[in-house]
């Protein structure tokens, strides 16, 4: 057992597999010499050289673009892209590229590309450092689109999405960076990429989240057992595709969803997750499909960002709402 | 390590190269210069004092805003130290209805344009996004994403032009728009196709780089193998290289250059070439990725030192001169320390304020679920 936090945690997967495949590359600002402004990339440019840890110059389409490229060629770029507010210099060739390659060439061309962005609030930042721009990627189809939310997924999953032959939107909770969890480095990844997880179980309402939230919403369910409320929490990990089988599963016990995310509400992947639990477990649901996420607001200064976020009791009052249906 | 871009990597040879603009060296000596002295033939004893001020002043504010840092009192700040002459230059060589679009870090500038450099402070503690009219002082909103605002600058010239107010020769009306960016920004997308709108609309626009020879780690080498004023060649306008740390050329070129723009003669670039002597901001590390024997030679070419050497040459300032500079900024730094934490925290509700000039229902109503929310805590505790 080791005890890593994420940030290691991604390191450590990022290594392994450019240890596994000498085709795997790692490209993005400041990944090089400084190891990247969050340090996730640290030392391998030192262990692996600048041919295969590359500081590219600051144009985040020209990142994206050349990854297409060494794609196409065999090669399986990882991009760093520094900031979530960031990823839309690079968006053009995100969705327009990226994600069309596959199905515009009738199968015959890939690209493994994994596309890492360290993403959400909560640190204080300045504008464009604090935002959840997932529901975009969802949106798109031929991407795929994960979020991390503990240190052990984060080693496993970035190590899943690099061997994807699809291309790959790596979410990984900034916030959440620094803590720490002990697991097995080797072995073999516990779960497939593309599927969600009960982290908790419960039987009076179920509670989705991924990335950043799931840890808010593991502390909501320990508040809740206070009031002798038990809340199944859910991991939701994959967002595109969604691996809905077990929400189902869980609804159909409990009877009540909250779906929990930082994004802004409309059109987020919560909205996706109600419609389809309210098509697939309608005469299950007690109560509406509760959301609770950021408002439909740019993302605010850091002074008032406690409040945009769902906290806590934030969760804890959806849930009531979802109870007192 | 800092490139020598003075260096021809395609092998033209130093020689083709034409110097890098300095008028006034390290050590405080004068270099006549046939072709600029006689823009800057108006600046005496009087107006070289002012801009030693403006250097002194604007260092005050960065050092003041670096130390609230420290305190906690702002996040995050960028800042300016080493680059004050090339924003003091520039920002003295505009005029009242010229337009600026800055990026995070163009602190002096403001401080030209006469915002308030308290204003600046709401961005990095996290209150605003931009605390300042923009058109109060014709000073745009800092934009952080990396080159975005060189469209932005060169949209707006377009605009000038449209509007006749180029080429009248009425020196309070014809107008000319500066964008300031660094030398990592040249990478952009956005930075190249400003650059070809601007040169094909002929705007009247200063593309002015700060090439302080970083983008956070990345030395100049990773961006470019091309000396970066010699870009605009390319684009079809002229760019020439200035000493970034020289207040007098800074000020000469760019009042050239603008009149150009305001006479209707189309883009000009402007490399400044500088130094960052501090870290890219609060939060970097430069140890990481730089030597301190860099910092040592940048050092020697400090852009306040040598107009202070300059003046103690030439009796232009005596001691006493020199005591209310510095008084006067410790009475700013003690301003910006006041200012700074009596800048009100905004309200919760104030998220919904301003997202669009319309609000909408929807939004509205997310306003009124956020205040019940927010209510139904102060209900608990008054119970
Ligand atoms: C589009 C975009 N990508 C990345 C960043 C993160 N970032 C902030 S400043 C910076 C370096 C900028 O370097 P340069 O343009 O030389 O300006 P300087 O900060 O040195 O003045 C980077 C990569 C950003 N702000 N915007």
């Amino acid at each position: 057992m080791t005890s890593l936090n994420i940030i290691k945690s991604i390191n450590a997967g990022l290594r392994r597999s450019m240890e596994n495949d000498h085709k795997v590359l790692i490209m993005g600002e400041d990944v090089g010499k400084l190891g990247g402004v969050f340090r996730v990339t640290d030392g391998l440019q030192k262990d692996f050289g600048e041919d295969r840890v590359i500081d590219t110059p600051l144009a985040e389409s020209g990142i994206i673009g050349t990854a297409v490229g060494l794609a196409l060629r065999g090669y399986r770029p990882v991009c760093e892209i520094q900031f979530d507010g960031f990823v839309f210099p690079g968006y053009d060739q995100i969705v327009s590229q990226v994600a069309k390659m596959h199905f515009r060439s009738g199968g015959r061309l890939r690209l493994p590309i994994v596309i890492r962005i360290p993403y959400g609030g909560g640190i204080g930042a300045v504008e464009h450092h604090a935002e959840s721009p997932e529901a975009y990627f969802v949106h798109t189809p031929g991407l795929k689109v994960v979020s991390c939310a503990n240190p052990e997924d984060a080693y496993w999953m970035i190590q899943q999405a690099i061997e994807s032959d699809d291309p790959v939107m790596f979410f990984e909770p900034k916030r959440r960076y620094y803590e720490k969890a002990e697991f097995e480095l080797d072995g073999s990844p516990p779960l497939p990429l593309h599927t969600s997880r009960v982290v908790q179980q419960g039987t009076d309402a179920t509670v989705v989240a991924y990335g950043p939230m799931v840890k808010t919403c593991l502390e909501a369910a320990a508040a809740a057992t206070e009031d002798n409320r038990s809340l199944e929490v859910i991991d939701l990990r994959s967002l595109s595709p969604l691996d809905l089988d077990p929400v189902y599963e869980s609804v159909r016990r409990t009877g009540r969803l909250v779906v929990v995310h930082e994004a802004q509400r409309t059109l987020g992947v919560g909205a996706e997750v109600a419609a389809r639990v309210t098509e697939e477990c309608f005469y299950s649901l007690e109560a509406p499909v509760v959301r609770v996420t950021g408002y439909d607001t740019p993302y605010p200064p850091a002074r008032v960002e406690d409040d945009y976020l769902p906290d806590l009791d934030r969760v804890l009052d959806g849930v009531d709402r979802a109870l007192t249906y | 390590m800092t490139v020598d871009t003075a260096v021809d990597p395609a092998g033209g040879g130093a020689a083709s190269e034409p110097e890098l603009v300095q008028l006034l060296t390290p050590e405080g000596q004068r270099v006549p210069n046939e072709h600029y002295d006689a823009l800057i033939d108006d600046i005496g004893t009087a107006e070289i004092r002012a801009l030693y001020r403006d250097l002194v002043l604007s260092r005050r504010v960065d050092s003041e805003a670096v130390a609230l840092q420290r305190q906690g009192e702002l996040g995050l700040w960028a800042s300016l130290l080493g680059q004050e002459a090339a924003q003091v230059g520039s920002g003295r060589a505009l005029r009242q209805q010229d337009h600026v679009f800055p990026t995070y870090r163009e602190h002096a500038v403001a401080w030209c344009r006469g915002v308030d450099p308290a204003q600046l402070l709401g961005l990095f503690r996290g209150v605003d996004q931009g605390g300042w009219d923009p058109r109060e002082n014709n000073f745009h909103l800092y934009t952080i994403v990396i080159g975005a605002q060189t469209l932005h600058a060169t949209g707006y010239a377009m605009g000038v032009q449209r509007d006749g107010a180029l080429g009248t020769g009425d020196p309070d009306r014809d107008t000319a728009v500066v964008a300031y960016f660094g030398d990592g920004a040249t990478s952009q997308g956005d930075v190249n196709e400003a650059f070809i709108w601007a040169s094909v609309t002929n705007a009247p626009v200063v593309f002015f780089c700060q090439n302080n020879q970083w983008a956070i780690s990345e030395p100049l080498e990773r961006q470019t193998r091309v000396p970066l004023y010699r870009r605009a060649y390319g684009f079809g306008f002229p760019g020439l290289r200035v000493d970034g740390n020289d207040v007098l050329a800074c000020l000469a070129v760019s009042r050239e250059a603008l009149q150009r723009a305001r006479d209707g003669e189309g883009p000009t670039l402007i490399e400044a070439f500088t130094y960052r002597m501090g870290a890219h901001t609060t939060t970097d590390d430069p140890t990481r990725y730089r030597l301190g024997s860099e910092l040592e030679h940048w050092r020697l070419k400090d852009p306040i030192e040598r107009v202070k050497a300059y003046m103690v040459r030439g009796d232009m300032a005596d001691q006493a001169f020199f005591d209310d500079v510095e008084a006067e900024s410790e009475s700013l730094a003690e301003h910006l320390r006041t200012a700074c934490r009596q800048l009100p925290d905004p309200s919760p509700e104030s998220i919904f304020d301003h997202v669009y000039v319309d609000p909408t229902p929807p939004l509205l109503a997310q306003r009124d679920e956020m205040k019940t929310y927010l209510d139904s805590f102060t209900d608990e505790e008054a119970q």
